[in-house]
């Protein structure tokens, strides 16, 4: 019976359970920072002492922990790459501007478990010799700002955070920065530019690669929310016992999105790739499947950027098998693991952990039509492929829901889509625009060309009309 | 006319931009107190900014004209954002949308926030406000309101007339 496997989650939902540091206090809050400020240096195999913040990294990178912003990068290999010896100061940077679409995980743990997320923040900071950090919280999180302001009071006033935090001689200050709307900044150089002041164009990599030169260009780490909720669990834990969670190379637990045409819609946590997509979204313990009388007929499976699976669709994927060795398997969609590497070997991605579920009653035309709204409008206008193909998706898919589509518009579209990611834009926004696109046009192809063509026998048959009538 | 900006206020943006090792840094949330206490960000208001953070007006201006929450005009008591994004929208946000505009005599397909002549309710679609598994969502100003059904968005109305 797949279920739930609550961590990051575990107190947030109970009944009594206040977003306050007293509250936090009474469920062991701030046990595990207590525990890694005593830690002393350790002798490592050379004679040579093994700092305490260098062990914390070393349980970051034996947890396997990946981010859970959307790319699914070594959190442990990320802090790796930090120039720590540069002279500058390093910088932490919390990404709290959950944007994209059907995701909406860290609000829950802003909102219910500030001080979860300080914890995990304060933990990661000292790991990495950071005295400076600052959340980036999205702009319509008004009052999630406000409940992440009075948590940090009330870490300050009992020295979790400040000068000499619990008298261990470390420093550290951290600040909220809200954002203003706009979904750019969750991408992470845009999100530095935003936070010096600029427009969140993202940055050029290489050079700027954060960890090198980041904000103010110094080395920087940008972490997801749920990343850093999952840093204080490998340290409660260690990074061994962590990694004995979800699956080799997706461990540990992972908060899921559920949104759409779903009994219940929700967040849930699971232990990556404990659970798959159809458990997801057809098991009591979550979806509890679709409406009476309904049908599936299609899966976004990691946010609006993912690539749309088709109810239905088989795809090949590399799994170890009994003996280890790789085998490659057929799979249903919907028997696929929900991890990075299966929904990635699939052709999709698990992104940031938002399925959107799609049954017959959705006309994909008028959804692909909403997904490229959103990135027309997004869209930051840096690279040319981007703010224009972005502009021209949503226009052509604009026309093909208003009456004046063509029936030639399918292969303009998936042109259009091709010719933006691959390395023509700065960043992954092109990427992302392009995937709905490319995967909906493909695989539903039939309807978008039926309905440019049901278009153009309309306007043929209204000039008929028309010269009849003279 | 140069703008006035109260002692408080100007304590609490000074507040602001010591956080940062940069003045600049502390440009959108300058700007965001600055759009609260005012309504909207005028022309000197965001000069002022510019100011107070040791840069040029473009510098203050090209970020107003970026970000989605910044607004040269004011807009009514009430701004209802209602969010326009997939899943808000196979839940019925634009049936949402579309009421809220009949009912306050807006035009539903005009680009951009409307606002009633009276000043009192500014509509506008947004996009994803990360409230999907509760959808619809819409935001009243700086509230949150999950699963917003017809009924429920009238008796908003009806609440905001009221107050």
């Amino acid at each position: 019976m797949p279920s739930e496997y609550r961590l990051i989650l575990k107190h947030l939902d109970q009944p009594g359970y206040t977003p306050d540091l007293d509250c936090y206090l009474r469920h062991d809050g701030y046990h595990v920072l207590r525990q890694a400020l005593a830690l002393a240096p350790r002798p490592g195999p050379d004679g040579k002492p093994i700092s305490p913040q260098e062990q914390l990294r070393h349980e970051v990178t034996l947890s396997g922990l990946r981010g859970r912003g959307g790319a699914g990068f070594s959190c442990g290999l990320k802090w790796s790459l930090v120039d720590r010896k540069s002279g500058k100061p390093i910088y932490l940077v919390c990404n709290a501007d959950e944007s994209e679409p059907g995701t909406f995980k860290d609000r829950q743990v802003i909102y219910k478990d500030p001080h979860q997320l300080l914890e995990g923040l304060i933990l990661s900071s000292y790991a990495n010799d950071v005295h400076l950090a600052y959340i980036y919280i999205r702009g319509e999180f008004v009052e999630g700002a406000r409940i992440l302001e009075r948590a940090l009071a009330e870490a300050r006033a009992q020295g979790f955070l400040g000068r000499n935090i619990l008298g261990s001689g470390y420093d550290l200050e951290v600040y909220v920065h809200r954002g203003a709307g706009a979904y750019i900044c969750g991408e992470e150089t845009g999100l530095l530019e935003s936070l010096e002041g600029k427009r969140p164009y993202p940055r050029v990599k290489p050079p700027y690669f954060p960890a090198v030169l980041g904000l103010y260009l110094c080395p920087t780490i940008v972490n997801n929310v749920e990343t850093l909720c999952a840093v204080k669990h490998v340290m409660a834990l260690g990074g061994a016992e962590y990694a004995k969670l979800g699956t080799p190379n997706n461990t540990g637990t992972r908060l899921v999105s559920l949104s759409g045409h779903i009994q219940r819609p929700g967040y849930y946590e699971i232990e990556v790739g404990k659970v798959t997509l159809g458990e997801l979204i057809f098991d009591p313990a979550f979806g509890n499947g679709l409406r009476p009388s309904r049908r599936l007929k299609a899966i976004i499976p990691g946010g609006v950027s993912a690539k749309i699976f088709k109810a239905g669709e088989k795809v090949k994927v590399k799994r170890p098998g009994p003996d280890g060795r790789e085998l490659e398997q057929t799979l249903d969609v919907l028997e696929l693991p929900y991890d990075f590497t299966s929904l990635t070997a699939a052709g999709s991605m698990s992104g940031s952990g938002a399925i959107i579920v799609l049954d017959d009653t959705t006309d994909m035309v008028s959804a692909l039509a909403n997904i490229s709204e959103f990135f027309a409008h997004e869209s930051c206008g840096q690279c040319t492929p981007c703010r224009e193909g972005s502009l021209w998706l949503a226009k052509a898919l604009r026309r093909l829901t208003q009456g004046a589509g063509r029936a030639q518009d399918a292969e303009y579209l998936a042109r259009i889509a091709d010719s933006i990611p691959g390395g023509r834009t700065i960043c992954a926004f092109g990427e992302a625009c392009s995937w709905p696109v490319q995967s909906t046009v493909a695989k539903f192809k039939d309807e978008f060309v039926a309905r440019g063509k049901d278009h153009e026998a309309r306007r043929t048959a209204a000039a008929q009309a028309g010269e009849t009538a003279k | 006319m140069p703008v006035t900006v109260p002692s408080a206020l100007e304590a609490q943006i000074e507040e602001l931009i010591a956080r940062y090792p940069q003045k600049r840094s502390a440009a959108v949330m300058v700007l965001h107190a600055l759009q609260d206490h005012f309504g909207c960000l005028a022309p000197e208001t965001m000069e002022w900014a510019a100011a107070k953070l040791e840069l040029q007006p473009i510098n203050i201006l090209e970020l107003v004209t970026f970000y989605p929450m910044f607004r040269q005009a004011p807009v009514g008591r009430f701004h209802l954002k209602v969010c326009r994004t997939l899943s808000c929208a196979l839940a019925g946000s634009h049936e949402l949308h579309r009421h809220l505009c009949e009912k306050l005599g807006l035009d539903r397909h005009a680009h951009g926030p409307q606002t009633t002549p009276d000043g009192k309710f500014t509509v506008e679609f947004v996009e994803c406000l990360a409230g999907c598994g509760t959808a619809p969502v819409l935001m009243c100003n700086d509230a949150c309101h999950e699963g917003v059904t017809l009924a429920q968005a009238e008796a908003l109305l009806a609440q905001c007339e009221g107050g």
